[in-house]
C-alpha cells in the first residue's frame, strides 16, 4: 500500500501539486488521469522519490518513505520497477543487458541464473529471439515491452508506469495495457499508472485518480466513473461525441 | 555572480556524489574498462595524427627563425623537445581531447538525462552520478599520461621526419638537439599537468551533461559549454601549474 497525504510540490514559486492525497492499493492497477500538464508526472515522480515534496509525506506501507535519507530510499528503490515515458532503456546496452542490469547491480545470482530470469522476464513480455538487439532496432511497443521485463527483473513490490501508451496505437496500448493488468495481479504488485489513454481508463481503472490543475478533484473506479456528476472529470473522460452518447445511455 | 557560485557550489556536490562508495566494483571495472577504450584508445589516432604536424612544423619553424650562423642548428632539435615536452604534449592535447572527449560526454550524459536514462538508473537505487561519471574519470586518469607519452614521441619523430627530409637539419644534429642538456622533470611536469587537465576535462563536461533541463537543443548547448569552459579552465590550470611546478 502507497498513502501520500496532503502533498505539495512548488517549482520556484509555482505551485504544481496542491495538497494532493491518495492511496494505491496492492494487487490493483491504480490509475491517476488528467490532461496533459495537470500534474499527473510530477506526483508520480514525488511518489518514487525523483523529486522532493515540499509539503505532506509518502507512506510505503509502514514506512515514511518521505524523510528517509538517501541511503535508506535506496533500500526501498529497489523494490520499485518503474516504466517511463519514452521507455528510459540504456542505449548502450543491448535488450539482454538492460534487462540484466539490476540482476548485475543487486544480486549475488550467477550468470545462468541471471540469464534464466532475463529470457523468463523477456518471455512474460511476449518478447523473444531479440536479446542482442539494442534499443534503436527496436519498434515503440516493443520498447514499453522490454521496459516492463527491465521492471520487473528483481520481482518489485511496486510498480509505476507514467504514459505506458504515448505514442503507440491503439492495439499495441491496449496489449500494454493488458500485460500490465495481468502482471500486477500475478506478482501482487501495487501499480501506479500515469494515463489519460480513456481506453486504459476502462480496461485497468480498478482504482482511479483524477488531478486537475494540481488539485485532485475525484476518486473512484471505472465503474463510478460512468455515474458522476463531476464537472471536469466529465469534460476530461467525455470529451468525444462518441463517450457523450456512452455517458447518456448509461444514465 | 551568484550564478556562478551556485554552479560551482553544485559542481562540488556533484563530485561528492561521483566519489562515494560504488555499488559494485566490479560493475564499475567493467564500466571503466568501456570507458579506457571510447575515450582513450580511439583518441590516440587524433593525438598521433596532430602530434605528428605539430612536431613538424615545430621543427620548420625553428629552423626558419634561427637561420642566423651564430645558432648551432641542433637547437633546432632542442627546440623541437622542449616545446613539445613542456607545452604542446600536454596543454594543446588537452585542449583537443576537451573538444574530442569533453563534448562527447557532456552529450552522452545529458541525453541520458532527457530520455530519463538517468532517473531509471535512480529509480533503482543506483548512484547515477558515480555510475556515469567515475568510470570516465578514472579512464582518463589512467589513459592520458599515455597519450601524452605517445604524443611527445610522434611530435618528435615528426619533427625530425620534416627536419631531415627538408634538409634545415640533419638527422645527427637532430638527434644531439633532442638529448642536449634533457631534464627528465619535464616529462614529470608533462604528466602532473595531463592528470589535472584529464580530470578537468570529464568532470566539468560531465557536470554539464548532467544538469542538463529540456531536449536535444539543451543537450547541443550543454556540450559547446562543456568544450569552452573546459577549454577556458585549462588554460588557467596551465599558468596556475607553470608557476608551481616550474618556478
Amino acid at each position: 500500500m502507497i498513502r501520500a497525504e496532503n502533498i505539495t510540490k512548488r517549482f520556484g514559486g509555482r505551485e504544481v501539486l496542491k495538497n494532493v492525497s491518495a492511496s494505491f492499493e496492492p494487487g490493483k492497477t491504480n490509475l491517476i488521469i488528467g490532461k496533459s500538464g495537470s500534474g499527473k508526472t510530477v506526483f508520480m515522480k514525488c511518489l518514487v522519490g525523483l523529486l522532493d515534496i515540499d509539503e505532506g509525506s509518502i507512506w510505503y506501507d509502514d514506512v515514511l518513505f518521505s524523510k528517509l535519507d538517501f541511503a535508506a530510499k535506496k533500500e526501498i528503490r529497489k523494490e520499485m520497477g518503474m516504466l517511463f515515458q519514452g521507455s528510459a532503456l540504456f542505449d548502450s546496452m543491448t535488450v539482454e543487458e538492460n534487462v540484466r542490469f539490476p540482476l548485475d547491480m543487486f544480486t549475488t545470482m550467477s550468470y545462468s541464473e541471471k540469464l534464466d530470469r532475463v529470457n523468463f522476464c523477456l518471455h512474460r513480455v511476449n518478447i523473444i529471439d531479440s536479446n542482442s538487439l539494442f534499443p534503436s532496432e527496436l519498434s515503440g511497443g516493443m520498447k514499453k515491452r522490454v521496459a516492463i521485463a527491465r521492471a520487473i527483473a528483481l520481482k518489485p513490490r511496486y510498480l509505476f508506469c507514467d504514459e505506458p501508451n504515448s505514442g503507440l496505437d491503439p492495439k499495441t496500448s491496449i496489449v500494454i495495457d493488458a500485460l500490465i493488468k495481468e502482471i500486477t495481479s500475478e506478482l501482487n504488485m501495487t501499480t501506479v499508472v500515469n494515463t489519460h489513454d480513456m481506453n486504459s481508463v476502462m480496461e485497468n481503472g480498478e482504482k482511479i485518480v483524477f488531478i486537475e490543475e494540481g488539485e485532485k478533484c475525484w476518486e473512484g473506479s471505472k465503474n463510478e466513473i460512468l455515474k458522476s456528476d463531476n464537472r471536469l472529470l466529465n469534460e476530461f473522460v467525455f470529451a468525444n461525441a462518441l463517450a457523450k452518447q456512452l455517458k447518456d445511455s448509461v444514465k | 555572480m551568484l550564478r556562478f557560485l551556485s554552479g560551482f557550489a553544485s559542481y562540488w556536490m556533484l563530485l561528492g556524489k561521483v566519489f562515494s562508495r560504488p555499488e559494485k566494483v566490479q560493475i564499475y571495472y567493467n564500466q571503466t574498462m568501456k570507458e579506457l577504450m571510447g575515450l582513450g584508445i580511439r583518441s590516440i589516432g587524433i593525438v598521433a595524427i596532430i602530434s605528428f604536424f605539430m612536431g613538424a612544423v615545430i621543427t620548420l619553424q625553428t629552423a626558419y627563425n634561427t637561420e642566423n650562423p651564430i645558432y648551432p642548428t641542433y637547437l633546432i632539435g632542442l627546440g623541437c623537445r622542449d616545446s613539445i615536452l613542456l607545452e604542446f604534449s600536454s596543454t594543446i592535447v588537452a585542449l583537443i581531447l576537451a573538444g574530442k572527449v569533453g563534448s562527447n560526454i557532456a552529450s552522452e550524459i545529458g541525453t541520458m538525462r532527457v530520455t530519463e536514462q538517468i532517473d531509471a538508473l535512480e529509480l533503482m537505487g543506483v548512484n547515477s552520478a558515480s555510475y556515469l561519471i567515475l568510470p570516465k574519470v578514472v579512464a582518463t586518469l589512467v589513459f592520458n599520461p599515455f597519450l601524452t607519452l605517445i604524443s611527445i614521441i610522434v611530435g618528435i619523430v615528426g619533427g625530425w621526419i620534416a627536419g631531415t627530409s627538408s634538409g634545415v637539419i640533419t638527422s645527427q644534429d637532430f638527434v644531439y638537439g633532442i638529448q642536449y642538456a634533457f631534464i627528465p622533470y619535464y616529462i614529470t611536469y608533462a604528466i602532473i599537468k595531463t592528470l589535472v587537465f584529464a580530470f578537468i576535462i570529464t568532470s566539468v563536461s560531465a557536470f554539464q551533461g548532467y544538469y542538463v533541463e529540456g531536449g536535444s537543443l539543451e543537450v547541443g548547448r550543454a556540450s559547446t559549454k562543456a568544450v569552452v569552459y573546459s577549454s577556458v579552465t585549462i588554460l588557467l590550470f596551465n599558468v596556475i601549474l607553470t608557476q608551481l611546478l616550474l618556478s
